[in-house]
């Protein structure tokens, strides 16, 4: 069945409240206005309001809210506008949510869901269009993923809710109107392990979020030259599945990895990192890395769209890898 | 500031119940009395933030709710920590960092956890368990259980934008939340009226419409009033209430501060307000209790310190094996 990324973002929120009555949501905007980028719309007529919460502009205070409720046993799903906000609520995510099961020594678990908008790509300037995934995926204690696809922004809620432990995930502005096929109530995502997206022989790029997509292109104009890169979507930044990496490397002996996020000490150099650690002797060519200008994300829409990671720079990339 | 929540309360406690509160407080003071000599011999490390002075507002507080009531405490958590009912042996072993510890030696002075009496820690950043408490007292909400959540923070917490985003949404939403403000006139080196524009606590968490008022905090008794008349209002729907105790550290901010900004004076002042010393001059005046069954009780809590370091000394340690345990949930 084919739908929008919203529309499949939805379902999994109202197949999430259907199940557990110990589900809720709330963040800014969630229930009156239909959630700033329409994912709840509706919800707050069928939920009400005491699931459907409307919180006002205090990061801190209803992320740790949710942090409070689910160590007393609810399922709080808490939207968070964009990843440039949740800084303010950073504090609560790293020194409480994926800290107090260690610091407690085991006793509490902090089944919390934050959900937020991520990335670039609609001229929105620094402050609204960072990619910070690599500030959560840096923390222990925290489950990461990216939901690069329709199938698995529909598919990633439920066993996010399972998990005992805080999750964040990240759902790509860009990808809000995008197409796709959504699998359907019954199928999950496997939020352990990356997935190929894409199989191939020549190389390995990997992606995550809205770089998937760039990253699958630049595989099909590869296509046309002869070159067959395997593409890997990651799925989880934290865990990461290293072995799924080091799996297709080993296979196509070259790499380059992809990333919405400034390349330096992010995602990109974590999993350059680990191949080299892994499968050092398995590569034929450098690692590459394709990754967002090191600037903070200028307004200029062909400033932004030289800073951002294209199928053009990827192609290049992989270009360099096999000759 | 608003008056305090009219209406029935009972009157001032039984003579059983003030000896309680008496042999509490002496409790909280000795169990730190020799906290401060096991630091000095190295058996007890990290930050160690006293609790002497305050003692009451720990005893007058906690007595008032019930064992299902949430707690959320601070780094100066050893008095609210014992009060709440944790056994001195698992918070001596915490100390010590044994693996017996309400922690499992991951947490320290600063960390204390006991789940199971919803004790909520031993939060080290200032204002951090402000948000949490309120989803404590959510969660309550959604399943219409009738608790409330104490939520302990300092006047250094009250600074912090947590304490002002936690006040509106919890009176916004109604919560049922015991904003308990141990102000104890310093943030950490720093003077309430170096920090404070305004240094009417009470008055400026009244504008969050909630009921607030401020508490002699160095009086057990007019502590535990003001706890039962919060518990009651807050219990009969009434939202969250906002309590100033307005009390003192005789001791430093910690055992790293030489305490060099505040003068002699001002801590004897204080001192002569001894919140243990007090209560016991009324309790010995009314013929309750004599010098001798002060001993008495004196003597029976040297020996439950004596055996909960006993016990620590002969706890295991967490083994470096168990290193990365309990960062994430265990999984079949």
């Amino acid at each position: 069945m084919t739908t929008t990324y919203r529309q499949a973002l939805t379902d999994a929120l109202r197949e999430a409240l259907d199940r557990d009555e110990r589900v809720f949501l709330m963040g800014e905007d969630v229930g009156a206005y239909g959630g700033c980028f329409g994912v709840s719309r509706g919800l707050l007529d069928d939920y009400g309001p005491r699931r459907i919460r409307d919180t006002p502009l205090s990061e801190s205070a209803f992320v740790g809210a949710g942090i409070g409720a689910a160590i007393a046993g609810r399922r709080p799903i808490v939207e968070i506008m964009t990843g440039n906000f949740s800084l303010l609520a950073l504090d609560q995510i790293l020194n409480n949510a994926a800290t107090l099961r260690h610091m407690s020594g085991g006793q509490l678990d902090v089944p919390l869901v934050i959900r937020m908008a991520t990335g670039a790509g609609r001229q929105l300037a620094a402050q609204h269009s960072h990619s910070l995934e690599s500030f959560y995926a840096h923390l222990p204690g925290l489950r990461v993923l990216s939901a690069a696809t329709v199938a698995d922004a529909r598919g990633m809620l439920w066993p996010a809710l399972q998990d005992p432990d805080p999750v964040v995930i990240f759902e790509p502005i860009a990808l809000y109107n995008s197409s796709g096929e959504s699998r359907g109530p019954d199928t999950v995502t496997d939020i352990d392990t990356a997935e190929v997206a894409r199989p191939g022989n020549d190389a390995t790029v990997v992606a995550y979020g809205g770089t998937l997509h760039t990253a699958l292109a630049a595989a099909e104009q590869l296509a046309e030259t002869g070159v067959d890169a395997e593409v890997i979507d990651l799925r989880t930044l934290r865990p990461l599945d290293t072995a799924t990496i080091v799996e297709s490397v080993s296979r196509t002996h070259r790499l380059v990895t992809v990333d919405e996020g400034w390349g330096r000490v992010g995602i990109a150099a974590e999993i350059a990192a680990a191949t080299a650690e892994h499968a050092y002797y398995d590569l034929d060519a450098p690692i590459r890395r394709v990754c967002t200008a090191e600037v903070p994300i200028p307004y200029a829409r062909q400033l932004e769209e030289a800073a951002l990671p294209s199928a053009g720079a990827v192609v290049v990339a992989v270009q360099e890898v096999v000759s | 500031m608003t008056e305090s929540p009219a209406g029935a309360v009972p009157g001032r406690t039984d003579p059983g119940r003030r000896i309680e509160l008496l042999r509490q407080m002496m409790r909280i003071r000795r169990f730190e009395e020799r906290c401060i000599q096991l630091y000095s011999t190295e058996k007890i490390r990290g930050f160690l933030h006293l609790y002497i002075g305050e003692e009451a507002v720990a005893a007058g507080l906690l007595s008032e709710i019930d064992a299902q009531d949430a707690v959320v405490s601070t780094y100066r958590d050893h008095g609210h920590a014992l009060a709440r009912g944790i056994p001195m042996t698992a918070l001596m072993a915490e100390m010590f960092g044994r693996s017996t510890g309400c922690s499992g030696g991951r947490g320290g002075s600063m960390h204390l956890f006991d789940a199971q009496r919803r004790f909520y820690g031993g939060n080290a950043i200032v204002a951090g368990g402000l948000p949490p408490a309120l989803g404590l007292a959510l969660a309550d909400v959604l399943t219409d259980t009738p608790h409330i959540t104490v939520c302990l923070f300092g006047d250094g917490a009250f600074a912090e934008g947590e304490f002002h985003e936690c006040a509106n949404l919890a009176a916004l939403w109604h919560l049922p939340v015991l904003f308990a403000c141990e102000n104890n006139q310093y943030a950490m080196g720093t003077a309430l009226r170096r920090e404070h524009a305004a240094t009417d606590l009470a008055l400026r968490a009244a504008g969050y419409g909630m009921a607030s008022w401020p508490v002699d905090g160095m009086d057990a008794e007019a502590v535990a009033e003001a706890a039962r008349r919060a518990v009651q209002s807050i219990r009969g729907g009434g939202g969250p209430c906002f309590l100033e105790f307005r009390t003192y550290r005789f001791r430093a901010h910690s055992l790293y501060d030489a305490d060099r900004y505040r003068d002699k004076a001002e801590i004897e002042q204080w001192k002569a307000r001894d919140p243990i010393e007090r209560l016991y001059g009324q309790l010995r005046n009314a013929e309750i209790i004599d010098d001798r069954g002060y001993a008495e009780i004196e003597t029976a809590i040297d020996a439950e310190i004596d055996a909960a370091i006993v016990e620590a000394e002969a706890a295991p340690l967490e083994p470096v094996a168990d290193l990365t345990r309990h960062v994430y949930a265990e999984r079949q």
